[in-house]
């Protein structure tokens, strides 16, 4: 699997429905039943800020992830990408 | 750790990934033991289920001799259309992603497609289960159109004899029709759910055909002593050595059958089955009764494991989020006798449903336990009256009678009795007309 690329800007998939819990957040996707565990707040919070942000690095910006934090989370991204919850944004 | 962990309902690899079956269904994955593993957050439960059973009717065609809620005739207290909506609207709040419908017979409902509908269209996701009755062409041309509902058809045996053995004559047929419409509208990867017994258990390659002939998924899940199962567990449930058939069978199909997380108590023969691997009652999973009652699971219709009603001030979320059931299930898991045993990790003392209405302790061996311990706690528990039985029961009060092939007409002595005199006329104003004492 390719890396996302930092400078590119992502949505989350129309059919995809976030629900924060405490431990993270559930992802469904109504398309593909499938379901994803995101198992930190940030994350939630950086697929939160996808929609509105200019670049995947502005996200993680907005979500307050650390520069020695950023490969986790694009990787974690890269994951969401692969399954289809995030899609990336049409030029 | 890693940051998240996604499941695919179809794709799950057992033996890689560690994914699962149906996301909602089983939740996920058994995860290797290590700080963070989701398993161990379950086990405090979440702010609303993942995996939500709603039997909506205890009306039944069928008397399926194992049948988990003892359906057969309608509740009259069941909920009305507009309760019914009012849960949907209530489970679209607290973002239940899906729910498994079943029932009874929850195609008999005479809303129950407009129930689905309204569902669709407040992105609660459904899957329901069926004996197929319905699946009409028609219907089944109006499911595939909709990307929010999917169908699962229950089928007990690969042959006409085992299937109709336990859930009556004609229903293999009823089935087989049902899948064949879906086939036909192109609706792919419909579910076949297979109840395992001890008459099927050698028929599971012919249950894989019966699904890649219609392009269904199948779907294995574990045959419980809850609702009218009680009455037939110990003639139907798999003997030990079809218990280590089943497992080598989940082994080697993992990647392609689901199994609703069903049985993890089979993980101490070797390598951990895709699943959760915890008792999700009350923490991830939970029923709504055609009453608006809520149970901990499905296979727990029994007051002690009753939280609360939907009816009540708040709801289901009240019900979910507080009730006291609920608190005291959302705490790790003891293994009492069970402690002890190196496997106790990966089973978790098995289900709480079969060791509960089987007599035995709940936090003891369960009564399949693969290292026979539950045979033996089978054997040395009390009094077979002090039993719980399953509580509610709806069957029909009379055996159902084949409608086909087999059954003759009734017969019927008429007698003909001859008036005396004349009918009264009904402008007769006396009234003691045609009164004879």
């Amino acid at each position: 699997m390719a890396a996302l690329d930092l400078d590119s800007a992502w949505n989350l998939h129309p059919q995809v429905s976030v629900r924060p819990e405490p431990f993270g957040a559930l992802l469904y996707h109504f398309g593909t039943r499938k379901l994803s565990f995101l198992k930190d707040r940030t994350l939630l919070e950086l697929v939160q800020n996808l929609n509105d942000a200019s670049s995947v690095r502005d996200a993680c910006t907005a979500a307050g992830v650390a520069d020695a934090d950023l490969a986790r989370y694009q990787n974690a991204l890269g994951t969401l990408a692969a399954s289809n919850m995030v899609v990336e944004r049409p030029l | 750790m890693t940051l998240l962990e996604s499941r695919h309902e179809s794709h799950a690899d057992s033996r890689t990934a560690k994914a699962l079956d149906k996301p909602a269904e089983n939740l996920a994955f058994q995860a290797p033991a290590k700080p963070g593993r989701l398993v161990d957050l379950f086990e405090y439960g979440l702010d609303s289920p993942i995996c939500l059973t709603w039997e909506l009717t205890y009306a039944c065609n069928l008397s399926c001799v194992h049948c988990l809620s003892s359906s057969g005739r309608r509740d009259p207290r069941e909920l009305t259309t507009a309760e019914a909506k009012g849960v949907i609207d209530e489970l679209e709040r607290m973002q239940v992603f899906y729910v498994n419908i079943g029932g009874g017979e929850p195609t008999v409902r005479p809303d129950f497609w407009e129930l689905v509908d309204y569902a669709s269209e407040h992105h609660v996701g459904v899957k329901f289960s069926t004996n197929g009755v319905k699946i009409s062409p028609e219907i089944a041309q109006r499911l595939v159109n909709s990307d929010y509902v999917d169908v699962q058809i229950s089928l007990d045996g690969a042959t006409p004899e085992v299937n109709d053995h336990v859930r009556g004559p004609g229903s293999y047929a009823t089935a087989m029709k049902a899948m064949q419409n879906l086939f036909d509208a192109g609706f792919e990867n419909f579910k076949i759910s297979v109840v395992c017994t001890r008459q099927n258990i050698p028929q599971l390659d012919e249950f894989k055909a019966i699904a890649d002939k219609y392009k269904a998924q199948l779907r294995l899940t574990r045959l419980r002593p809850s609702g009218r199962g009680a009455d037939v567990w110990e003639e139907l449930h798999p003997l030990p050595e079809q218990q280590r058939e089943l497992y080598d069978w989940l082994v080697a199909h993992g990647d392609n059958v689901l199994t609703g997380d069903s049985f993890f108590h089979l993980s101490a023969y070797g390598d951990a089955l895709p699943g959760l691997n915890l008792c999700g009652a009350g923490r991830v999973v939970c029923l709504i009764d055609p009453v608006g009652d809520v149970y901990a699971c499905p296979f727990a219709i029994h007051e002690n494991f009753l939280a609360g009603n939907v009816r009540s001030e708040g709801g289901f979320q009240e019900v979910w989020r507080h009730s006291e059931l609920f608190a005291k299930l959302r705490n790790p898991q003891t293994g009492g006798a069970c402690t002890s045993c190196g496997f106790f990790d990966t089973c978790r003392g098995g289900c709480m449903a079969a060791k509960f209405f089987t007599g035995l302790p709940l936090d003891g061996p369960d009564p399949e336990c693969v290292r026979g311990f539950g045979e033996d706690a089978l054997a040395k528990r009390k009094e077979a009256d002090s039993i719980p039985k399953p509580d509610g029961d709806h069957s029909h009060r009379v055996p159902r009678e084949p409608r086909s092939a087999g059954s003759r007409p009734v017969s019927l002595t008429l007698s003909l009795r001859r008036p005396e005199s004349p009918p009264v006329s009904a402008c007769e104003d006396n009234p003691l007309a045609g009164f004879r004492p």
